[in-house]
């Protein structure tokens, strides 16, 4: 028992390497999911027709791919274009443009559970439309997307997983090395889910507390409360 | 303060139609500076197509509208410039949800007149003050009654400076027991001289704060005239059944 105390002791540096490579992947992808998913839901709510309908193409197209198919298709044909670029770049922007596609429907929703009318009385304050989008969109639709989006944060963090395929060395992939490399398969991997377990519940919890630090009273979906009170 | 012979805004002929519907039939009308003219008529006869084609919330299909001296309608005019001018009060308050009242008032200085941040405070402070809602400078839309949220939009319009006021059914959406306080406020604006067309069912105050009244049915100004004349002694017999309707409803015209 405790010489497999001191296995998983001894693997544990290499295991927070490998968290921290399935972070940065995170942290990554979601920032450009971020971008692109608030551009594709703000094309599709205010865009004008053919853009609308460009940006709905692209969302249901990444939505539609499996996310291993979609890696292995970037990274061979990456290469195959004669452009370099190393795994993790790549995995970045394949689990980006297929988290910004997600993203951008948590954005699309909760842009349209704006009521119109504050969008009516900006405008007529002489506000242009994008000073409404910044001042009066965006702060209500971001906040009434953080649930949204903290379930994302919990989806991808898992998908990064599928970067083993293409060689990243992130947390899945170390542990199947020191599995491998140790025969203690079962051990490793508990130590392994256990992490991604704290990643999670770390990730989640912090949103959460932001949620409520941003939290305002009456705006839609914010209080579990005020919700709790009346059903 | 007496109207003057200065006008503020005039309407040509003004035509708006949603689908095969023409919902504004060539609609005129003048306003002078410091008048407060009151728009009354059934529901659905589009009124409040006028009051936000005035400001191009709406775009109308022909006729043409001056604020003053410029022409809202040109394709040339700068819009945003135009509605920086004119304050809009809805019916349902439509207030910033996610920002403090303080805030809903001093947003337009901000980010549309660019006033520094203190002459922003300042100015916003004086308007709610105005309103009589010091005190809740700092609560959020949804902490407040409707009367109080209407009276923030109120302050919210006026703090642009604005040369005329549009309000469209401003109380229609209030409990009964708040809607003086906010008939009180646009009462004390009229005696100030603010310039303003408010539709309104509430014929005791278009007939004690308004220097005009306009009648419209169905895309159409039916009668025109001092509030005397179309309370005491309507010239149509349309504008006689439809007081007579309305002091039905609404248990006489002396709210
Ligand atoms: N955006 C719109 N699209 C289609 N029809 C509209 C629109 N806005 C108003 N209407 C129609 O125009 C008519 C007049 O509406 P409105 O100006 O709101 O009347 P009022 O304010 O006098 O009650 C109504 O029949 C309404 O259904
Ligand atoms: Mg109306």
């Amino acid at each position: 028992m405790l010489d497999k105390l001191l296995l998983i002791w001894e693997s544990l540096p290499l295991l927070i390497r490998g968290a921290i490579v399935t972070l940065e992947l995170t942290m990554s992808l979601l920032a450009i999911g971020f971008v692109l998913g608030l551009i594709v839901a703000l094309g599709q709510v205010y865009g004008p027709r053919p853009i609308a309908m460009l940006m709905s193409g692209y969302e249901r197209f990444f939505r539609a791919m499996p996310i291993l198919v979609l890696l292995i298709v970037f990274f061979y044909g990456l290469a195959f274009l004669g452009v370099s670029l190393p795994a993790f770049g790549t995995a970045v922007l394949v689990f980006g443009l297929h988290s910004s596609a997600y993203q951008s429907q948590i954005f699309r929703g909760s842009i349209q559970a704006i009521k119109p009318g504050q969008i009516l009385a900006a405008r007529a304050l002489g506000m242009t439309r994008l000073q409404v989008i910044r001042y009066i969109t965006l702060p209500q639709a971001l906040r009434l997307a953080i649930p949204g989006w903290s379930n994302e944060y919990s989806g991808v963090l898992k998908d990064t997983s599928f970067a083993f395929a293409i060689g990243v060395t992130e947390l899945a992939r170390q542990g199947w090395q020191i599995a491998t490399r140790t025969r203690e398969m079962f051990l490793v991997f508990i130590s392994v889910a256990l992490i991604y377990l704290l990643l999670t519940y770390l990730g989640t919890w912090l949103l959460e507390l932001l949620e409520r630090y941003l939290s305002v009273p009456g705006l839609a979906g914010q209080r579990r409360e005020e919700h709790g009170r009346v059903v | 303060m007496a109207v003057s012979s200065k006008i503020i805004v005039r309407v040509e002929d003004l035509h708006k139609r949603y689908g095969s519907e023409e919902i504004l039939k060539g609609v005129s009308f003048t306003v002078r500076q410091g008048e407060a003219l009151a728009i009354i008529g059934p529901s659905g006869t589009g009124k409040s197509t006028l009051l936000r084609c005035i400001n191009r919330l709406t775009e109308p299909d022909r006729g043409r509208i001056w604020l003053e001296e410029t022409e809202i309608t040109s394709p040339h005019t700068d819009i945003n410039k135009i509605r920086q001018q004119i304050g809009f009060v809805f019916q349902d308050f439509n207030l910033f949800a996610h920002l403090t009242a303080l805030d809903n008032v001093r947003l337009g200085l901000l980010k549309v007149k660019k006033l520094p941040k203190k002459e922003a405070t300042e100015r916003a402070m004086h308007e709610l003050a105005r309103v009589g809602l010091a005190e809740h400078a700092q609560k959020y839309p949804a902490q407040l009654s409707g009367g109080q949220q209407q009276r923030v939009s109120i302050a919210r319009a006026l703090a642009m400076d604005p040369k005329l006021m549009l309000f469209d059914e401003p109380t229609s959406a209030l409990d009964p027991e708040l809607i003086g306080e906010v008939l009180q406020v646009m009462q004390k604006l009229a005696e100030e001289g603010m310039t303003m067309i408010v539709v309104t069912h509430e014929m005791g105050f278009a007939r004690s704060v308004c220097d005009q009244v306009i009648f419209m049915e169905k895309g159409v100004i039916v009668e025109q005239g001092p509030p005397e004349q179309i309370f005491t002694n309507p010239q149509q017999p349309r504008t006689r059944q439809f007081l007579g309707k309305i002091s039905e409803l609404y248990g006489g015209a002396g709210r």
